[in-house]
C-alpha cells in the first residue's frame, strides 16, 4: 500500500506507523467525567466497514503525523490532510 | 585528530571500480535546526548560512554546508568533521533569543558515499523511491528506508549519493551493499 504523506509524496506502508481512530477529542473537563464515560474516551473507537478517518505518522521520513480517510475494506484512500484539519467531505 | 576516532563500518575496504565507488565519509559535522519557517528568524539563520532554508520537501541547499530539508520545520546542517562548535555558535547567534532549537547530532548519523553511473541501480535493490535522475536528482534529499534499514539519501552532481545512516546498523548496511555491488564490480565473485 502507498500512504501520499502530505509533506514527502506517496511513500511505501513501510515507513509508516499507525495512530488509530482520528478527531478524538480530548475530553474539556477530564475530571467531571464518570468512570464509564472515561472509559468509553479511552477504550471504545469506531470500527467501520468503509471510508475510515484515521492517523498516520511517517516514521521512517519526515515524522509528522497527518490524518487519512482510508477504505477498510478495500485499503483504497480517500483523502490526506494535516493533522488539526477538518476531515473532507465525501463526494 | 580524528584519525584516532573509530568509526563502525571503517574496517570495510573502499570499493572503486569504474562504475561504482563505495566508501566511509565519517565524523562530517551534523547540526539539527528546529524552528517555525514563517517566523523572523528563518531568515536570519538563512543569512548566517548563505543559503535560505530549504523550504520545499525532499530538497537542500548548498553554500559552505548543506542545508536539508528534513520536515516542515526542521533541516539538517551538514559541513566537513570538526565544525561542530563553530557551526552551533554561528547558528544560535543568528537565532538570537528567537524560538529556535539548534542540536549537535554528529554523532547520530555516519555518511556513506555511493557513487558512479551504477550506483543508482545498486541504491534501488533495497529503496522503494524513484530513483531516475529526473525525479530524484542533484539537490534532492529524501529519509526513507534502504534494505529495511532507516536513511536519509542525498542526490549530489555527478551520480553521487551521500548515505546518512545511524552507526548502529551502519555495518549491516555496508555489508547489505557490498552484497548487492557483487554484480556491479568485476573482479569480484558473484
Amino acid at each position: 500500500m502507498l500512504i501520499p504523506c502530505p509533506w514527502c509524496g506517496p511513500r511505501d506502508e513501510a515507513e509508516f506507523h499507525y495512530g488509530g481512530q482520528a478527531h478524538v477529542a480530548y475530553p474539556a473537563d477530564p475530571a467531571a467525567l464518570s468512570d464509564a464515560e472515561w472509559a468509553r474516551y479511552l477504550f471504545f473507537r469506531d470500527n467501520p466497514k468503509g471510508p475510515f478517518a484515521e492517523r498516520w505518522s511517517h516514521a521512517a521520513g519526515c515524522r509528522r503525523w497527518f490524518n487519512v480517510v482510508r477504505d477498510t475494506a478495500t485499503n483504497e484512500i480517500h483523502a490526506v490532510y494535516r493533522a488539526g484539519g477538518q476531515r473532507p467531505v465525501s463526494p | 585528530m580524528t584519525g584516532e576516532r573509530p568509526s563502525p563500518p571503517a574496517r570495510f575496504e573502499p570499493v572503486s571500480d569504474g562504475d561504482l565507488r563505495i566508501a566511509e565519509v565519517p565524523f562530517r559535522t551534523q547540526v539539527n535546526l528546529r524552528l517555525d519557517p514563517g517566523g523572523p528568524a528563518a531568515g536570519d539563520i538563512g543569512r548566517a548560512l548563505g543559503v535560505p532554508l530549504p523550504a520545499e520537501p525532499g530538497t537542500y541547499g548548498s553554500a559552505d554546508v548543506d542545508v536539508l530539508w528534513l520536515g516542515p520545520d526542521e533541516w539538517l546542517v551538514v559541513g566537513e568533521p570538526g565544525r561542530e562548535r563553530e557551526l552551533e555558535t554561528r547558528l544560535r547567534d543568528a537565532a538570537g533569543t528567537g524560538h529556535v532549537a539548534v542540536t549537535d547530532v554528529s554523532a547520530q548519523r555516519t555518511t556513506l558515499l555511493v557513487a558512479g553511473p551504477k550506483a543508482r541501480d545498486l541504491l534501488a535493490h533495497g529503496c522503494a523511491l524513484d530513483l531516475h535522475p529526473r525525479v530524484f536528482g542533484p539537490g534532492r534529499c529524501a529519509q526513507t528506508m534502504l534494505a529495511r534499514a532507516q536513511v536519509l539519501l542525498v542526490a549530489r552532481d555527478g551520480d553521487e549519493f551521500m548515505v546518512l545512516v545511524r552507526p548502529s546498523f551502519a555495518g549491516y548496511l555496508v555489508a547489505w551493499l557490498l552484497d548487492a555491488a557483487a554484480e556491479y564490480v568485476s573482479g569480484q565473485p558473484g
